[in-house]
């Protein structure tokens, strides 16, 4: 495949970790944090950590909007779809995982969709639409979730639904904004980081300007690295080399996708249609202002939070649950007591275990027995 | 009696009921087309002599959707399926019934087309389908049709395969390409939507065996990586047999499209359904010569070494991956599903 | 997060391109791009197109690996 398998090369994989070796060595510990989930995924798949020397070590940021979802969210959904007897369109990510306080024990939109409720899986923003045009007396909600890279197909079919004049459709909106979460991971100071993998398609949207306040308040380089096993590793590097020289920059190692102000076309879709919400919850990491987005008072006709009265529930996570410290990169997925016992991929306690994405998940498959 | 309409006729209760139209539906369609002499006996038994020896049955039933896919149909697929649930026992399959669950408002001509290919499929292999069984339930109760077919087989004497067999040592064999029906099937998807030349690869895998079983005779085990793939047999091999399994994963079949549309998808190869491949644990000295007379075979051309079995006590998988690394193949959690992150 | 691979567009019509990645062929949006070319790279994510792949910098990225390569070949 192209632009992928040149990119896997195990032989040139091999040097670059050498060189990491050779200008990570000495005394000091070296903690980057991959902010993106699927960089959690991509490091584990290839054994990355592996080849990384002992005082250079990963941690796992909150880069999985299925993990950083408030469990109370799905929770809404349910109650609203088993209530309204409506179609509830969904990314395949969240089918699975543990919905809120409930009175269906460990609930999730898979069982309430064993119970009967309409909840469809789609592939592509655009299905949602689809759905609604092929069942007009039907209400249909689109349950949007992920950070900037996703948020742009939901713009676009508000725009096409507004320009349909769809009676029955509405968006759930729970998109999320990176650099917010990445400054307040910062500010705590608690997983003590020294540099920052920036997400790869979160940056194709906004740009690698979007970073620099985040990198110059904290004093923390990044570097934006690219999807593939030896994007991550020449990454590594790059922040090796930073920190050696006590530089705090943005640099961008994912050039071939990546430009200094991201997609522009795309950027104007979402201010056009979305507008910052004030406060968001995000699981693990509290109450944050401007880090979300909710739906502009032009398109409030297809809001689905205006045309439905949703409850708001606050679900406490399961007792022994340590999902919020992991996605701060505080604690790792063995620390957890509930991990590989109570709680595994087959029966997940908690999101980190669910998504593919989540370090606990990672952990688990890849990295068990190690 | 007057014929059925299998041009724009529907399945009604009255075809299950044991009247008329339950019995013009198995005269014109099930013993016209299965038409051997055990099932023309008209009895709701076959009786047929036996040679001594052990004998194996298997049972598996069908509900997939679509019912109809590239390269195949619910109809082959229970044909081929059972056929290789005995034959993975190293046994000659014999003979095969067919009970077929049909919902009300079921389309005749979508059934005739089924029971063709069923035909088809079963003559091609030479195992008849000598018994069956049609019940019809209500409209909103079944996914169209419902097939369950068991097969009956005699194991050759000197033969003993079994998922327990498996030593450290031995080697591992796969037979062909893997994902293909997988993705063949999520093609055919609602809502998923893509293109591809990618067909089923839903064959029939007995003769292929009794040619490697002739061969080495010591075949320790066989499966056939269905539901849950190449890993999830893996893995229940191993916990079975008490071992651990190390594969190579540069040499694992695996097509182009069958990579690109896992990329897409964001899935797993090692974990999609294949139904005309099998893994073999054999003896490490007679690997070399079970893969030549394999690749001899149709349905063998693709067969190569994967790996080996190795002494664990944890009975983990492990894949030495293309890039260099190492990695865990674990069980499958739930079912695998496209996802977006 | 975010799952998007690249793809060849081998065919446009208004908002969507067929894409072709190694022989799967998909429909996706182009609404988010301007100028899409049959010919071009684009990251698909979710159905739609996000980005068109630079050639120029891939390029760039594959030297600097092969560069390296050469450099441990010749020791």
């Amino acid at each position: 495949m192209k632009y992928v398998d040149e990119f896997r090369d195990g032989l040139t994989a091999r040097l670059i970790a050498e060189q990491i070796r050779q200008e990570a060595s000495g005394q000091r510990e070296y903690r980057l944090m991959e902010f993106c989930g699927g960089h959690t995924h991509a490091i584990f798949r290839f054994g990355i950590h592996d080849l990384m020397p002992e005082n250079l070590k990963f941690i796992h940021g909150p880069g999985c909007p299925v993990c950083v979802l408030p469990a109370g969210r799905i929770e809404s959904m349910i109650r609203l779809v088993e209530q309204e007897n409506l179609i509830l369109c969904t990314y395949a990510d969240l089918m699975r995982v543990p919905a809120g306080r409930s009175t269906h024990k460990g609930d999730s939109l898979q069982k309430a969709r064993a119970r009967g409720a309409d909840i469809r899986m789609i592939y592509s923003a655009t299905d949602a639409l689809n759905i609604a045009q092929a069942n007009p007396e039907r209400q249909v909600i689109f349950f949007a979730i992920g950070f900037e890279t996703t948020t742009p197909p939901t713009a676009a079919i508000l725009k096409i639904a507004k320009a349909m004049e769809l009676k029955n459709f509405s968006v759930y909106c729970n998109h999320v904004k990176t650099p917010p979460a990445m400054a307040h991971i910062l500010a705590s100071g608690e997983a003590r980081i020294d540099g920052i993998l920036g997400p790869s398609h979160v940056s194709t949207i906004i740009g690698s300007e979007a970073y620099a306040e985040c990198c110059h308040t904290y004093h923390t380089p990044l570097v934006i690295a690219g999807f593939e096993p030896l994007d991550v590793l020449a990454s590594t590097l790059m922040l090796v080399r930073q920190i050696n020289e006590g530089r705090a920059e943005v640099e961008n190692q994912y050039t071939r996708a990546v430009s200094k102000h991201g997609n522009e076309k795309a950027c104007a879709l979402i201010t056009e249609t979305l507008e910052q919400r004030a406060l968001f919850e995000w699981r693990g990491l509290g109450e944050l202002p401007d880090s979300a987005m909710q739906i502009r008072p032009e398109y409030a006709g297809f809001d689905a939070e205006k045309r439905f009265s949703i409850d708001h529930i606050t679900a406490d996570d399961i007792k022994g649950c340590i999902c919020p410290a992991v996605l701060r990169g505080v604690s790792k997925p063995d620390a957890c007591k509930l991990f590989g016992t109570a709680c595994t991929p087959e029966d997940p306690k908690g999101a980190c275990m669910v998504s593919s994405e989540g370090a606990c998940a990672a952990y688990y498959s890849f990295g068990r027995f190690r | 009696m007057s014929s059925s309409d299998f041009t724009s006729g529907v399945i009604e209760m009255g075809h299950g009921s044991g009247g008329r139209s339950s019995a013009r539906l198995i005269e014109q369609l099930f013993l016209r087309h299965f038409d051997n002499e055990l099932l023309q006996a008209g009895n709701d038994f076959a009786r047929f002599e036996v040679p001594a020896g052990r004998m194996v049955i298997s049972t598996d039933s069908h509900v997939i959707t679509p019912l109809f896919f590239p390269g195949g149909d619910i109809g082959s697929l229970s044909v081929h399926g059972t056929i290789n649930d005995v034959a993975m026992s190293g046994a000659k399959p014999l003979y095969l019934s067919a009970g077929f669950i049909l919902e009300e408002g079921f389309l005749l001509a979508d059934l005739e087309r089924i029971v063709i290919s069923m035909a088809k499929a079963s003559r091609d292999a030479g195992v008849p389908v000598v018994t069956g069984d049609t019940k019809v339930v209500e409209r909103g109760k079944g996914d169209g049709v419902f097939i369950n077919t068991t097969g009956i087989g005699i194991v050759p004497e000197g033969i003993d395969i079994a998922g327990d067999r498996a030593r450290a040592g031995d080697a591992v064999i796969l037979s062909g390409h893997i994902g293909d029906h997988g993705v063949a099937i999520l093609s055919s998807r609602e809502g998923l939507t893509f293109n591809t030349t990618i067909a089923s690869d839903s064959a029939p895998l007995h003769t292929l065996i009794a040619g490697m079983v002739a061969l080495c005779p010591e075949i320790r085990c066989l499966r056939d990586p269905t539901r849950g793939g190449l890993a999830t047999t893996l893995n229940e091999l191993a916990r079975q047999s008490g071992v651990g399994i190390s594969i190579d994963e540069s040499a694992i079949p695996i097509r182009t499209e069958v990579k690109g549309a896992c990329e897409l998808l964001g899935l797993d190869p090692l974990y999609i359904a294949n139904e005309g491949k099998l893994v073999a644990i054999v003896p490490a000295d007679a690997a070399e010569n079970i893969v030549a007379v394999m690749r001899r075979h149709p349905l063998g051309g693709d067969a190569a070494i994967i790996g080996n079995v190795v002494t664990d006590a944890h009975q983990i998988v492990v894949m030495e991956t293309a890039f260099g690394g190492q990695r865990v193949v674990d069980w499958l959690a739930g079912e695998q599903l496209p996802r977006i992150c | 997060m975010c799952l998007a691979v690249p793809a060849l567009v081998v065919a446009l019509t208004d908002d969507t391109a067929t894409v072709d990645l190694d022989g799967i062929r998909k429909d996706v949006s182009t609404i988010l791009l301007d100028e899409v070319q049959v010919g071009d790279y684009v990251l698909v994510h979710v159905g739609y197109a996000l980005e068109r792949i630079n050639a120029a910098e891939a390029e760039k990225t594959l030297q600097l690996f092969a560069e390296l390569r050469a450099l441990d070949a010749s020791e």
